[in-house]
């Protein structure tokens, strides 16, 4: 016996057969008794959640659906009626808590851009589409079309950029930020990491004064300070003022999000990269981005989401997107007194969007490891 | 016996491929290369050896300029290494390396790491360019991984794919730098019959490893390094057999003997 350990041993390969996991390693109960009940501590904590959610679940149903009424011509129709929420504030004025002053018999080109909006942004999420190329073209025109469709002009209807409001500002306003700021944010970052002195430093300076400041004093500085600094008679937009602002705000923070990302890239990868005779723009643009990029994605849908709801600051300089809209309905003497139903709306307006934007970053993160990871 | 050793001698041309002139390098203050006299003639096979900090990588890394050299001169492949971009780009484009930690592309699959500089930098279209990938990743001898990703790669496959991938460029120059120190042993006998089939190709090579089997097999001569300095050079038999200086003789016997 004692012996054995001593005695050279030898096995037959492949005499191990493929035995099945043992019972509860796998599947949804076994999930359960892992995650729910593993430990006396687990136990407690579920039991605390559930009962929780007993308290507040059948409550809010009630008052946001069982209880809730939407047909009513003012807050004390909608109490006569039931004891819930009273939908028909925002019901009778979706119109304008969607579009704000926006002319009534103009809205089919709001909807419109919305619909086009959507066909731009299929290509560029969806890499496997058909006809990929030629529909990213239009991709590239589409804020051409958007612009003369909003704002009218080429025979149109011309709109005073100052009725546009309601959610499609800030959906104008956090889309244009999007779209604008990621590719200054990238050259930001790349200008941060440059060899270059002047470049680094103009980089340097532009991002901390910028991510120093709050927005809504670079939205003040938009709506009343620009007219010192541009000659007299110059008139610009408001909303376009609006628009750089919040491009130039979040293009700081993604090139820090996007710095961080070129960080994380071995040194190697450059050196291989120019190894191999590639130009500066060309390892940016094959090697290093693609890899920075993606290690960027949630820091980068992090600010994207950010910046969308601060769209809501606009109506701090008098402009009156969605927030705007709720609170002159709330003023409305039919009305007072209902903030909760307006402010819930917009929060699931908004919810829906920054949702599904974070839904997406998942999927493209999910879809771009390649396993290089072990 | 040396003749016996040195099986694959191919003729060497008198043409030079590389030459370094009295070239010197700093980091800020520290002398890492001093005074480093160099001629490799073409279809030559050299090792390079010498302790760690030795600077034997950064002397290879100045041939294709990562590292920057400050005094001196080297010309390679009749183009001199200035501050000209052109230069650099023209010197790259012939001179293919192959590092110690592979630096493959984890974002693209096995052919398309291959394929980038030949349709980037030659501007060679796709097609032509998978199909070199492909005869190349056959002549290392993982043809079947072309789709696959770095990372689902073993070591040696995945070296074998970085030496794959010079090739493509279809380089007249290859730079090792410790092309087996992050292997397993197992796998660092696949990557170096990759390398001694190229060697009796008659590929002009410089080769930092310890390797000495290699050395003995393919080198014409080694390179003996230390403190930046070159302190020895000779045919590898005479190199391995019969040392002239006493750092040689103590390096030896350390990487020989244990």
């Amino acid at each position: 016996m004692t012996d054995t350990a001593t005695q050279p041993r030898s096995y037959e390969p492949g005499n191990h057969p493929d035995l099945p996991p043992p019972l509860l390693t796998s599947g949804p109960l076994a999930w359960v008794k892992h995650n729910l009940f593993g430990s006396p501590l687990n136990i407690a904590l579920t039991v605390i959640s559930l009962y929780l959610l007993y308290l507040i679940v059948p409550g809010l149903l009630n008052w946001a659906i069982f209880d809730a009424v939407i047909n009513a011509g003012s807050r004390e129709e909608c109490k006569a009626i039931a004891a819930g929420a009273c939908w028909a504030l925002p019901a009778i004025r979706f119109d304008q808590f969607l579009y704000g002053f926006y002319p009534d018999h103009l809205h089919w080109r709001i909807n419109l851009t919305a619909v086009l909006f959507f066909l731009a942004l299929l290509p560029v999420l969806w890499d496997n589409a058909p006809f990929r190329k030629q529909w990213l073209i239009y991709s590239c025109i589409f804020p051409v079309i958007a612009f003369f469709l909003v704002v009218g002009g080429l025979g149109m209807e011309e709109v005073e950029t100052t009725k546009i409001g309601g959610f499609a500002l800030n959906v104008i306003i956090g889309v244009t930020g999007i779209v604008a700021s990621l590719p200054l944010g990238i050259l930001l970052a790349l200008g941060r990491r440059s060899q270059m002195p002047i470049v680094r430093t103009l980089c340097v300076m532009f991002i901390e004064f910028i991510r120093g400041v709050p927005l809504i004093t670079l939205l003040f500085v938009a709506s009343t300070m620009l007219n010192y600094f541009l000659p007299p008679g110059t008139t610009f937009d408001l909303i376009l003022r609006v628009l750089i602002m919040v491009t130039l705000f979040s293009s700081a923070y993604i090139a820090e999000v996007v710095r961080g990302g070129l960080q994380a890239i071995p040194k190697g990868q450059l050196e291989a990269a120019d190894a191999m005779g590639l130009r500066y723009w060309q390892s940016m643009r094959l090697i290093v981005l693609p890899q920075a990029l993606k290690i960027s994605i949630p820091g980068i849908v992090n600010t994207f989401v950010g910046l969308f709801k601060d769209t809501t600051l606009v109506v701090i300089i008098g402009l009156t997107d969605v927030l705007g809209v709720g609170r002159a309905s709330l003023s409305d003497s039919k009305w007072q007194g209902l903030p909760e139903e307006v402010y819930v709306f917009t929060a699931i307006l908004f919810f829906v969007c920054c949702f599904s934007m974070a839904r997406y970053s998942t999927y493209l993160e999910k879809k771009l490891h390649t396993g290089h990871k072990r | 016996m040396s003749e016996v050793a040195a099986a694959p001698q191919m003729q060497i041309s008198d043409e030079v491929a590389i030459q370094m002139i009295g070239m010197h390098k700093w980091y800020g203050e520290f002398h890492v290369l001093k005074d480093i006299n160099l001629t490799v003639n073409r279809g030559e096979r050299i090792v390079i050896c010498g302790p760690s900090g030795s600077g034997k990588s950064t002397m290879i890394r100045c041939i294709n300029r990562l590292e920057e050299h400050q005094k001196g001169k080297i010309i390679v492949d009749n183009i001199e290494l200035t501050h000209d971009v052109k230069n650099i780009a023209e010197i790259r484009r012939e001179v293919g390396m192959v590092f110690q930690h592979f630096n493959l592309f984890p974002h693209l699959t096995v052919l398309e790491n291959c394929t980038l500089a030949p349709i980037w930098v030659r501007k060679m279209p796709k097609k032509d360019a998978e199909e070199v990938a492909m005869e190349y990743l056959e002549r290392v001898k993982i043809p079947e991984q072309a789709d696959k990703y770095p990372g689902q790669l073993s070591g040696g496959q995945q070296q074998r794919v970085a030496i794959a991938r010079s090739l493509c460029m279809n380089p007249r120059i290859m730079l090792f730098d410790e092309p087996t120190s992050a292997l397993d042993p197992e796998m660092i006998s696949e990557v170096l019959d990759v390398m001694v089939s190229l060697a009796e190709s008659g590929m002009t090579m410089l080769c930092v490893t310890h390797e000495m089997g290699f050395a003995r097999k393919v080198a014409n001569r080694v390179i003996f390094m230390d403190g930046g300095e070159i302190i020895e050079e000779n045919e590898p038999e005479e190199f391995f057999n019969n040392p002239q200086s006493a750092r040689t003789q103590l390096f030896l016997s350390q990487i020989l003997h244990h």
